[in-house]
């Protein structure tokens, strides 16, 4: 099966901004699932809620959201288009955001659970052999919940791949910019005559859900090895 | 690592205070103290009595409402001027009650975790003296109970801590394990240049291995004194065990009997103990520990009982508690050394016995804590 140059490009599209996605989440993802494991402040049920919202939101509402604020017009879009000329609606770095956001609750909620799961008498044991709170974080905390890590960032890639609904609200339909394989699939569908083609795309949804899939497993198990036979310095 | 102000042969002489105070729910700790700055000082309280917050707060792993802590002429808290060194930057190892080992890493990686550059000369050094050498490439997950505790312990000396506390570190191992790592302990707190805290519930732990204690009780400090002295107080007679108040002794070994398989123990120059034969060769130091009710007395010397171990001893004290109205608690002193006795008030009565009279102490058992 060879592809057409319109599929290269849906494919190129969705693997870029899904992983420009789980790149620009990964580092506030992992500080509010620590931040969240690890402290009781008042309104904490309220900051869980509003993270988990795009979760239970249509997601169309959320691109709406992104869009009002940063659109061109928005609040802070007005701010970054001004000030550093960047402008995210209808750009593929625009794709990224939307469907980052829509991946976030899902990094979040996996690592926040395996950084429960690190038992705080370690954490104190650490820092009485002298590490500072920042070295406690990077080599016992943050590598005791490597799994939830790795959980976290497929299923926030997959989100990242699949996302939809935010995706064209925010970032639009355009072909070669933000047009990746959900959005060329549902353009595909309305398309008289295309059904062969869809059916393609969606076999190779398929095919790149599975990979990722195998693809984290092996990556979970090799990290699991390499962190026991890891010694200090 | 972070540059401390005190050079470290500064600070191995300095003697630790603290005044703090924290509520806990309905708990109230309350302590005063100031510690010797050399030796192993043993905090000693039922559980509940607050002795493992007190270590908490001296590591820095909590801070109380209102208090001072001072190390030498470092100041590592100080409520009232919102001054709080943390944990990582005191320099004071701590022996968890739970090896607390790091998972992730194998045991060299644990034991390396928070050695300094300056202590690095040091590793080969206490690996011989824990005996871990052949478990350097293991995961912790594989270790026996005892080796792991033997990890910790090193992990915590290669930090090159000022200050070293250990939270009942002896907990959850069972009979032999327990007897072998106290010993090592007592040995190794004599070998290291360090002061150790050492917290316990364990009358017998504690005794082995103290030179200072201190009582704790309900969140308070109820003594703090040098071993021998404090072990000689009826007021606290309750405290320290009740029914099995003891006595320390030191000794040196002068002579092994091979026939019968024993070991004679110097006291002094005119006082020796024979005990079951060990394997300490002659010259060494021992500590061991009587109990009180394992002294009777008699007032003179006698071959007519089967009692061997006979001390020509003078009644220094006499008591009777109000917690046990029929006993009588009695210190006896051979010269400089002091020692319990309780018997019942009757045969007290009966052998008229007063302070000042010369009297023959009978030793129906000695325990040999460690050499």
């Amino acid at each position: 099966m060879t592809l057409s140059p319109a599929e290269w490009e849906a494919i190129r599209l969705s693997l870029l901004i899904g992983l420009a996605a789980v790149a620009w989440i990964l580092p506030p993802g992992i500080a509010v699932a620590w931040w969240l494991a690890r402290h009781h402040f008042r309104g904490k049920a309220l900051v869980n809620g509003l993270i988990h919202l795009p979760l239970v939101l249509p997601p169309v509402v959320v691109g709406y959201l992104l869009l009002i604020s940063l659109g061109r017009q928005g609040v802070f879009g007005q701010w970054l288009y001004s000030n550093l000329g960047v402008s995210l609606p209808f750009t593929w770095q625009g794709a990224a955001v939307a469907s980052g956001v829509m991946a976030f609750p899902l990094l979040v909620r996996a690592l926040r659970l395996s950084l429960e799961a690190v038992d705080p008498k370690l954490e104190a044991a650490a820092s009485t052999l002298g590490a500072s709170r920042w070295r406690v974080f990077t080599t016992i905390t943050l590598p005791l919940a490597i799994p939830g890590l790795l959980t976290g960032t497929v299923l926030a890639f997959a989100r990242a791949l699949s996302e939809f609904g935010a995706t064209i609200t925010f970032a639009s339909n355009i072909p070669g910019e933000t047009r990746t394989l959900p959005l060329a699939l549902y353009t595909l569908i309305q398309t008289p005559g295309q059904e062969a083609a869809a059916a393609r795309l969606c076999f190779l949804a398929i095919i790149i859900a599975l990979l990722s899939l195998i693809a984290s497993e092996w990556l979970a198990r090799r990290t699991q090895q390499r962190l026991q036979e890891r010694d200090a310095y | 690592m972070p540059t401390n102000p005190t050079s470290p042969d500064a600070s191995a002489h300095s003697s630790l205070s603290l005044s703090v105070e924290q509520r806990l729910g309905n708990f109230q700790l309350q302590a005063s103290l100031t510690l010797p700055a050399s030796g192993v000082t043993g905090i000693f309280g039922i559980s509940g009595s607050g002795k493992t917050s007190l270590l908490r707060i001296i590591a820095g792993l909590d801070t109380p409402d209102v208090g001072k802590l001072q190390l030498g002429d470092q100041v590592l808290l100080d409520t009232q001027q919102r001054q709080n060194v943390p944990a990582h930057q005191r320099r004071i190892g701590v022996v968890f009650q739970e090896a607390r080992l790091f998972p992730h890493y194998r045991v060299r990686g644990n034991l390396t975790y928070g050695m300094p550059k300056r202590a690095t000369h040091r590793f080969d050094e206490i690996i011989e003296l824990l005996g871990i050498g052949h478990l350097l490439e293991r995961i912790p997950g594989t270790l026996s109970g005892g080796e792991a505790r033997r990890v910790a312990i090193g992990r915590a000396l290669l930090s090159d801590p000022q200050l070293l506390l250990m939270d009942e570190p002896l907990s959850g191992l069972d009979g032999p394990r327990k007897q072998e790592l106290l010993r090592f302990i007592a040995r190794l707190t004599r070998q290291v240049q360090i002061p150790v805290i050492y917290v316990s519930h364990d009358p017998e732990e504690i005794s082995a291995i103290a030179d200072h204690l201190v009582l704790m009780k309900e969140g308070r400090v109820i003594a703090s004194d040098p071993l021998h002295d404090l072990l000689q107080r009826f007021d606290l007679t309750e405290e320290l065990g009740g029914f099995d108040a003891a006595s320390i002794i030191e000794g040196r070994v002068v002579e092994h009997d091979d026939v019968y398989q024993l070991t004679h123990l110097a006291l002094n120059k005119c006082h020796q103990l024979i005990i079951p034969g060990i394997s300490a060769p002659v010259g060494s130091r021992l500590r061991v520990r009587i109990f009180a009710r394992d002294i009777a007395l008699a007032l003179s010397p006698t071959k007519d009982t089967s009692y061997r171990n006979q001390l020509a001893a003078t009644i220094k004290k006499m008591e009777t508690l109000p917690t046990s109205p029929h006993s009588v608690e009695l210190l006896l002193s051979l010269g400089s050394i002091h020692f319990r006795s309780r018997l019942t008030r009757k045969s007290s009565d009966e052998m008229k016995l007063a302070v000042g009279k010369q009297v023959t102490a009978l030793v129906r058992s000695v325990s040999i804590l460690h050499y």
